[in-house]
């Protein structure tokens, strides 16, 4: 049905609406407008059916707008606010179509002066362990890369410990989770934490802790922001991740522990490694093995081929040397060797005995000598006197 | 007992050693087939890993223990 409002309709028509249709449009309209939104103001006329809900009204000094609150989160609320009680409300505007009224449909309801006194106690506490330097970044210790044990430090009933077994399937399924199980919120959850947090020390073999929660509002958190709890975790002796609410809170865990994560999906994804990665890095360390045995044995025989070489070079310079020396002394012998003299047309006289004729008194008239040439002998015979 | 942190940094100890240039043949040889074995385990490790969630309750006489949860 077209929402139109037509200006020139004179007479009912056939396009009449009945009032549950117009209503129903309203509400569509009123409802689709508005994402859930924070209002503050004074509450007046608060009255408890027998169901459980609240009714009541907000106002400030020009309007007034009627509130419903159902039962299960009016419990949550405590007692029913007195008149004229200064609030918070958290809700969506909406339309009660049987009497066709607009009203704000609440779902958290806190008095201004209770939020004033949690403010005021975060602050007491933030300043007093920022002093102590429980917030320090040299405190902070590093993950360790491939934990083996987690401890997680939340409700079993909770949404964050179904989250972080979700993500440790996907990621690392090998991995050993130790739940200890505590209350997160209301009554006893600060007493539960810390008693939980001083367990994880007496655990043998955790690599690191995981305290947390799902989302909540921020009086659910509370219990995140106490001193006694940021304590017990700054006292936990493996590192440990926060991972608190949604991830736009931040709470004062956050700030203690290593390392804060934005939700408990987050902080498993932080605190494991993926096995995707190590497989790579198995297959990259396989091959760098391969790789590297491959290299060594290589390098081993470029190694024996550098000595071989080495060998062949100082081999080949000795033998050079050698027949550099022998070409040298060669020359020398050639040199000396009478028969070189003899080609350049000298010739020696012998004797018959075969002696060198050196003095013309050798040499007795008449008798027969041998000249020895470049190319043999020649025999011959003094003159006679 | 050794997990996969342990196999994986030794590992690594054994590829730093092969690839760098003073090592002996032999101990190369060695290096390697340990290498070859840390591998194996570590695959093996990685394969047969089966996800175990446990809630950790403590006992009126302070004693610790384990209970299986059924995730």
């Amino acid at each position: 049905m077209a929402l139109s409002f037509q200006t020139d309709l004179i007479s009912p028509t056939d396009d009449v609406w009945s009032v549950s249709q117009l209503t129903n449009a309203a509400k569509r309209l009123v409802e689709g407008e508005f994402m859930p939104m924070w209002v503050r103001g004074e509450v007046v006329e608060c009255r408890v059916w027998k169901s459980g809900h609240w009714y009541f009204k907000l106002r400030d000094a020009a309007s007034q707008v009627s509130c419903c609150m159902w039962k299960r989160d009016a419990e949550r609320a405590g007692k029913p606010p007195a008149d004229g009680t200064e609030v918070f409300v958290l809700g969506r505007p909406g339309m009660y179509e049987v009497k066709g009224e607009f009203q704000f449909n609440v779902s958290k309801l806190i008095p201004t002066a209770a939020m004033g006194r949690a403010q005021r106690e975060l602050e007491r506490v933030k300043a007093l362990l920022h002093r102590e330097g429980l917030f320090d970044p040299a405190r902070k210790r590093t993950l360790p890369e491939l934990a083996a044990t987690l401890a997680v430090v939340t409700s079993t009933a909770g949404a964050a410990l179904r989250d972080i077994i979700n993500v440790a399937r996907r990621r690392w399924p090998g991995v050993r989770l130790l739940v200890i199980d505590a209350r997160v919120q209301g009554e006893g959850a600060v007493d539960a934490l810390v008693q939980a947090l001083r367990l994880v020390n007496r655990l043998p073999e955790v690599d690191l802790c995981i305290v947390g929660r799902g989302g909540g509002g921020r009086e659910d958190l509370v219990a995140f922001n106490a001193e006694a709890v940021c304590r017990a975790l700054a006292a936990v002796r493996v590192p440990t991740i926060s991972a608190v609410g949604h991830e736009t809170d931040i709470s004062l865990t956050d700030l203690v522990a290593d390392v804060r994560a934005p939700t408990p999906s987050a902080a498993a994804e932080l605190a494991l490694a993926d096995q995707r990665e190590v497989r790579r890095s198995l297959d990259d360390l396989a091959a760098r093995l391969a790789g590297g045995l491959a290299g060594r044995t290589r390098l081993g025989l470029e190694r024996v081929d550098r000595a071989g070489d080495r060998l062949q070079g100082a081999m080949s310079a000795v033998l050079e040397r050698r027949r550099h020396l022998l070409a040298r002394v060669a020359a020398q012998l050639d040199a000396l060797s009478p028969l070189r003299v003899l080609d350049r047309g000298y010739a020696v006289p012998t004797g018959p005995d075969g002696h060198v004729l050196k003095r013309r008194s050798e040499f007795v008239a008449g008798a027969p000598f041998s000249l020895r040439v470049a190319d043999g002998s020649v025999a011959a015979r003094v003159e006679p006197r | 007992m050794t997990t996969i942190a342990d196999d994986l940094a030794r590992l690594e100890e054994i590829v730093r050693r092969l690839e760098a240039d003073d090592v002996e043949l032999d101990t190369a040889l060695t290096l390697f087939e340990e290498g070859v074995a840390r591998l194996r385990a570590a695959r093996e490790r990685l394969a047969s890993a089966d996800l175990k969630v446990q809630t950790v309750l403590e006992e009126a006489d302070g004693e610790l223990r384990m209970q299986d949860l059924d995730a």
